[in-house]
């Protein structure tokens, strides 16, 4: 069977963006390998580990199991969207300050989901940060850290606001 | 790239969508959350010829209570179902077993539909279906058929649907105002599917359970109700003694496969132990739910 191709606008971090690729394409390949966006990761492919997450109309998803078709006429957030190295969000600022990262390769991931999160719950409790971050896998930290990152970033977040 | 080459399709109505499915049949697959499809994809043990994609059609998205049935159309994502206050007046079994099923990411884009549709015999929502006696409306060219729930799903990933039909609503009967439900699972992590999950609801009267509904998930093929156990709850005019009969039947009568995750015997185990659990909760819920506020 040839390729089928479209080609589609995709609204990424507020930027419109043309792109005709492969029907079968996943969003999250789209980002990476046609616009560059390389902050989103791609771990399993199969929606599990959670390395890919982004929002969709702000929602967290997981670009793995959408089509990058699919996305036409939704607003797609990556981690480029988050902050930059000069100014950090404050959920990258809590994770930096409590060691919640160590490779990396789950951080993007993890920041798109507790920034949504603390959305919903501004002061959550131990064990609801615990089952916020149930979907998503990382192989380094032991995840202790992500937990205080978590909590740090909703005291962060709760400041600014006052 | 993983999933294999596939013709896609995204029809903007339902009419678009059954003539699709009419003219492809088994080589066409529906494409609504993508949550059980796209890994399924990904991994390349599926592969259709032809990718229906539901999700342009707008008239899919309802959720609406109609002489006393909750009905939930074939684009309502789980997520709805836990964001919605109504669903909890109206099926609060649905409220409370919706949270167990993965994780907030999946439920975001997993549809209710689309999860009846998978038949995974370890799914929340099958169960819940089988519990409240859901009927599930299947649609296509030829028309439109109703189908109980406990006939819809006849094996695992296996379900009474054709390939030219699509599963347009489920249909929830609103529960009875004396009626309390319970949801309870275990499963290894958090959003994992359930080793083991039980839903249970009990008609109060009398001080006596007058009437009760028991499914299983993670016991067999497909999702069961045990009209013994249920019953047994009704027969014993004291509650410790109904449970412990029903408990005993669950134990006796379901044949869950043991795989790696957990052993045959150790699945009765936890369907017995979930059976005294939740038919406390349901009973102590109907005992104190006053005109349909449920706590
Ligand atoms: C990490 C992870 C964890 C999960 N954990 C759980 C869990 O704990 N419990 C659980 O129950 N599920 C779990 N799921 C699966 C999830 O609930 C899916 O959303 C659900 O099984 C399928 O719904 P969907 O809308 O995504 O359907 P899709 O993936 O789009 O489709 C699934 C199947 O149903 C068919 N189908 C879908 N809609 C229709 C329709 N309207 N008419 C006819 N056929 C249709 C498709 O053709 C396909 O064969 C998990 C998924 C992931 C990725
Ligand atoms: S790569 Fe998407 S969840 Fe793992
Ligand atoms: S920091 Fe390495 S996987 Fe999480």
């Amino acid at each position: 069977m040839r390729e089928p191709l479209r080609t589609v606008q995709l609204e990424v971090n507020g930027a419109a963006y043309t792109v005709t690729v492969p029907v079968r394409k996943t969003l999250a390949d789209v980002l990476r390998e046609d616009l560059q966006l390389t902050g989103t990761h791609v771990g399993c492919e199969q929606g599990v580990c959670g390395a890919c997450t982004v929002w969709l109309d702000g929602e967290p998803v997981r670009s793995c199991l959408l089509l990058a078709i699919q996305a036409a006429g939704h607003r797609v957030t990556t981690v480029e969207a988050l902050g930059t190295v000069d100014r950090l969000h404050p959920v990258q600022e809590a994770f930096w300050e409590n060691h919640g990262l160590q490779c990396g390769f789950c951080t993007p991931g993890i920041l798109m989901t507790v920034v949504a999160f603390l959305r919903e719950h501004p002061a959550p409790s131990r064990q609801q940060i615990r089952e916020a971050l149930a979907g998503h896998l990382c192989r380094c930290t032991g995840y202790q850290n992500i937990v205080r990152a978590v909590e740090d970033a909703a005291r962060r977040l709760q400041a600014r606001r006052t | 790239m993983k999933p294999p080459v596939f013709d896609y399709q995204d029809p903007a109505s339902v009419e678009e969508a059954l003539e699709l499915l009419a003219r492809h049949g088994a080589a066409a697959k529906v494409l609504a959350g993508g949550q059980s499809l796209m890994p399924l994809l990904n991994l390349r043990l599926a592969r259709p010829e032809v990718v229906v994609d539901i999700n342009r059609i707008d008239a899919l998205d309802y959720l609406t209570e109609e002489s006393g049935w909750l009905r939930v159309g074939a684009r309502v994502r789980q997520r709805r179902l836990e964001r919605e206050a109504e669903v909890r007046r109206m099926v609060p079994l649905l409220t409370e077993a919706v949270r167990f099923v993965g994780h907030p990411q999946i439920r975001n884009r997993g549809t209710v539909c689309g999860s009846l549709a998978h038949a995974d015999p370890a799914a929340e929502l099958p169960a819940v279906a089988v519990a409240v006696g859901a009927r599930l409306v299947a649609r296509s060219r030829s028309g439109v058929r109703e189908i109980p729930a406990e006939e819809f799903f006849t094996g695992p990933l296996t379900t009474a649907l054709r390939p030219d039909e699509l599963l347009a609503e489920a249909r929830f009967p609103c529960t009875g105002p004396d009626w309390g439900w319970a949801f309870l699972e275990v499963s290894n992590r958090h959003g994992d599917y359930a080793l083991c999950a039980v839903a249970a609801g009990v008609r109060a009267g009398d001080g006596r359970i007058q009437d009760a509904r028991l499914a299983y998930a993670g016991a067999g093929p497909v999702p069961v109700r045990l009209r013994e156990a249920e019953a047994a709850l009704v027969e014993h005019s004291d509650l410790e003694e109904g449970i412990r009969a029903a408990s005993a039947e669950a134990r006796r009568v379901l044949q869950p496969d043991g795989d790696l995750h957990a052993s045959s015997e150790f699945r009765r185990h936890l369907a017995a132990v979930l059976t005294a659990r939740t038919v406390r909760l349901a009973w102590t819920r109907a005992r104190t739910r006053s005109g349909g506020a449920h706590a």
